[in-house]
């Protein structure tokens, strides 16, 4: 708990440091960085008040043989006059599942070692978590296969509906918000483009939604499905790209009365979509950060009385935070994309910035005090999902059975077992991603395999049976094809040096949010302090250990290629093929990536 | 397959390209800076300079610019073959000192608008624009 606390302080201390900064800058259109001292410490009081009463060290602090109950998840003195509700990047994971944190997550420029970029045990320092509790399983990586023994799987729909009514118990007006990444990853989610998530959201009743992966549904189906919503589908980031105007189909924002106050809540969606996802799926939409437009969001809602602002974000933790620092007047972002949970909030001068992890593993609570015209203070939790802990509500449990029931038999199916545990999260290579590597290069009879460095899917324990469901929720998405082709070793360094770019360039406006791509067949060393060009270096091919040579040909598989056209096999039925085959899989360690961390 | 090699191939050769001519490039910028100015003194900032971080196509980007009491704004893309996008002047009955355009970028670049204000004074707003394979967001 002292350790907390310290962690806590230190964030506090450093955002009076910068206030302090903005205030000798004299910069102009600073003002509301520019509060008092008396206002700002009425701010870090609220937080020290969150520390003492916050339910997240009653749950941290139960050693693994003690039992953990639904009301200690649960537990949540309700504060002020307002509560959010906040979920994200569920990735259409309805039922409980493992879900492994990384153990690399590298953050460069200003965000090196700074949460979310902090892992492991340094995390469990930095909070006051004990070794071997329940937070360490839902928060950090290490001794998951052990912990997951004890804890069980974590997620489920029916969970969260649990958590929600509890909280629209205490306070029946909650506003819950969807942070987007919904309508995307699993074999259901595919077969019925989106409805089933659809159906299964509208019984947990969202007061609105940002989106990112819902985009490669296609254009057309995006549309019918807001169409249809019974919120607002939002992001004041969301052009036209023919006319550069904001897009109609999609709102800057909408307003809340609650408590006697005004909320306003802003949407801004995932902002590269053309570019990290195929754009061809939907080519009338054009996005970007387009950060002076927020700011232009922000002064209309509080031109139209909102005494607390709110943006629901899928821009990313890094973006966040950084636009936190540029626009002016934000209370809470919601943050969503980089797929991190985080256990207290980062305060971005006066903004809170709040972290709900994904593929429904946690769902975040924030009370706040909105009194004249402002945030006076808040109360926050992030809920983990204990699947074997929180009882399943029985109507959402039901929607979830009928949609899933005309599959059943598809989805149960087992392909293979697993010897080892499977997992993807981390900026490089993860063991699921390493088997599908392995598919691709057997399968596909390829020299080298690239595998996108996505955030979602689950993890697998040894000894786990693969059933087909579990191969869908690691690769279902609508430009899965299996792509094979030739490419130059120049080329192929050219590719990982964009997407280290997309990574680790030091200014996280230039950052997409993904992971590193997984590269099977092929060694290489990445420093990531260097710039673009500089980063990648001593490609080996492995199967000769000989150095890659810029001007010699290879043969490359991979999947999820952005270009319309592209040929070859679905990649589930490759990894499909490749585990029938292997019966059961075992992987060796993958040591082929060396980091340099600077 | 249609991967589009050629296409991402373009892109790649124009990305190691730059690494190595910025020099010469940025030189080819400062010429025509000068001939705007006169090589008159630019100061940094006081151009509203709208372009993406990162391009969604690279052959088509948007870009606006604004500066208020402005008689010329000139625009310039320092990475490509040809740097002078294009030069908008207002006259004295102009509404508003702002111009949109789309521009193509042979690769991640510096984009630059140079103001020439009424009082015959200079400033310059700078933003780099990256071209990116992309695809790997997650």
């Amino acid at each position: 708990m002292a350790l907390r606390r310290a962690g806590l302080f230190s964030v506090l201390t450093n955002s009076i440091l910068r206030i302090c900064y903005a205030q000798h800058t004299g910069k102009p259109g600073k003002a509301r960085i520019m509060i008092s001292r008396r206002d700002f410490l009425q701010v870090s009081m609220a937080a020290s008040a969150m520390v003492g009463a916050s339910g997240f060290g009653n749950w941290s602090k139960l050693a693994a043989q003690q039992a953990l109950t639904q009301d200690d998840l649960l537990q949540f003195d309700t504060f002020g006059n307002v509560s959010l509700i906040h979920i994200t990047d569920i990735h259409a994971q309805m039922k409980p599942i493992y879900f492994r944190e990384p153990e690399i997550n590298l953050g460069v420029g200003d965000n090196r070692g700074a949460v979310p970029h902090v892992t492991g045990a340094d995390f469990r320092r930095l909070y006051g978590i004990e070794d071997g509790s329940p937070s360490h399983y839902a928060l950090t990586y290490d001794d998951f296969s052990a912990l997951a023994q004890t804890y069980g799987r974590v997620g489920g729909l029916d969970r969260v509906a649990t958590v929600i009514n509890a909280i629209r118990a205490d306070r029946p007006d909650a506003i819950l918000l969807d942070g987007g990444d919904t309508w995307h990853g699993s074999y259901t989610c595919y077969h019925t483009q989106g409805q089933d998530m659809v159906n299964v959201m509208d019984a947990l009743k969202p007061d609105a939604m940002t989106f990112h992966w819902e985009f490669t549904l296609g254009s057309e189906r995006v549309r019918e499905i807001v169409e249809g919503l019974a919120f607002p589908a939002m992001g004041q980031n969301i052009f036209d790209a023919e006319w550069e105007e904001p897009a109609e189909e999609f709102a800057d924002y909408t307003f809340f009365e609650r408590g006697g106050a005004k909320i306003a809540v802003i949407g801004q969606a995932f902002p590269y979509m053309p570019i990290a996802n195929p754009g061809w799926m939907f080519p009338e939409y054009s996005f970007g950060i387009r950060d002076g437009r927020m700011q232009q969001m922000v002064d209309e809602v509080r031109a139209q009385g909102a005494d607390l602002v709110v943006v629901l974000s899928h821009n990313g933790f890094d973006v966040d935070k950084k636009m936190a620092s540029r626009v002016e007047g934000i209370d809470v972002i919601l943050s969503g994309h980089t797929h991190d949970a985080l256990p207290e909030p980062v305060l971005v001068g006066e903004t809170l910035l709040i972290a709900s992890g994904s593929n429904g593993k946690f769902v975040s609570r924030v009370d706040l005090d909105v009194r004249d015209g402002r945030m006076m203070g808040f109360r926050h939790k992030l809920i983990p999902i204990f699947s074997d802990v929180i009882e399943p509500d029985k109507e959402v449990a039901a929607v979830i059975e009928a949609e899933r029931a005309p599959f059943k038999a598809e989805l149960e199916e087992v392909i293979g077992t697993t010897d080892d545990l499977l997992y993807r999260r981390g900026n490089f290579n993860g063991t699921w991603d390493d088997l599908i590597c392995d598919a691709l290069i057997s399968e596909r009879e390829a020299d080298i395999a690239m595998s996108p460095g996505v955030r979602w899917g689950p993890s697998l324990l040894p000894g786990d049976p693969i059933t087909r469901e579990d191969i869908w929720n690691v690769c279902s998405m609508t430009y899965g094809r299996a792509y094979r082709s030739e490419m130059t070793g120049e080329f192929i360094h050219v590719i990982l040096e964009d997407v280290a770019d997309n990574l680790f360039n030091p200014d996280p406006y230039y950052q997409q949010g993904g992971d590193m791509v997984r590269i099977g067949g092929m060694g290489y060393r990445i420093d990531v302090t260097k710039p673009q060009g500089e980063r990648i270096t001593d490609m080996t091919l492995l199967k000769t250990g000989e150095a890659i040579d810029p001007a010699k040909n290879y043969v490359v598989a991979g999947w999820a290629s952005v270009n319309e056209g592209t040929e070859g096999p679905q990649i589930w039925d490759v990894i499909e093929d490749h585990v029938r085959k292997q019966g059961t899989v075992k992987l060796d360690p993958n040591n082929s990536v060396e980091v340099v961390r600077g | 397959m249609e991967f589009s090699r050629r296409d991402t191939l373009v892109l790649g050769a124009g990305a190691v390209a730059l690494t190595s001519l910025p020099l010469r490039v940025a030189a080819a910028g400062e010429e025509e800076i000068d001939a705007f100015t006169g090589g008159a003194d630019v100061a940094e900032g006081g151009v509203t300079l709208d372009a993406p971080e990162i391009a969604e196509n690279g052959n088509t980007v948007p870009v606006s610019v604004s500066a208020e009491g402005a008689t010329a704004i000139m625009v310039l893309a320092l990475g490509n073959p040809n740097p002078d996008v294009a030069t908008f002047n207002f006259g004295e009955l102009s509404g508003s000192q702002s111009a949109s355009t789309r521009i193509r970028l042979a690769g991640t670049q510096d984009v630059v608008a140079v103001a020439k204000m009424g009082d015959g004074s200079f400033a310059k707003t700078t933003k780099n624009v990256k071209v990116t394979i992309g695809g790997c967001g997650g």
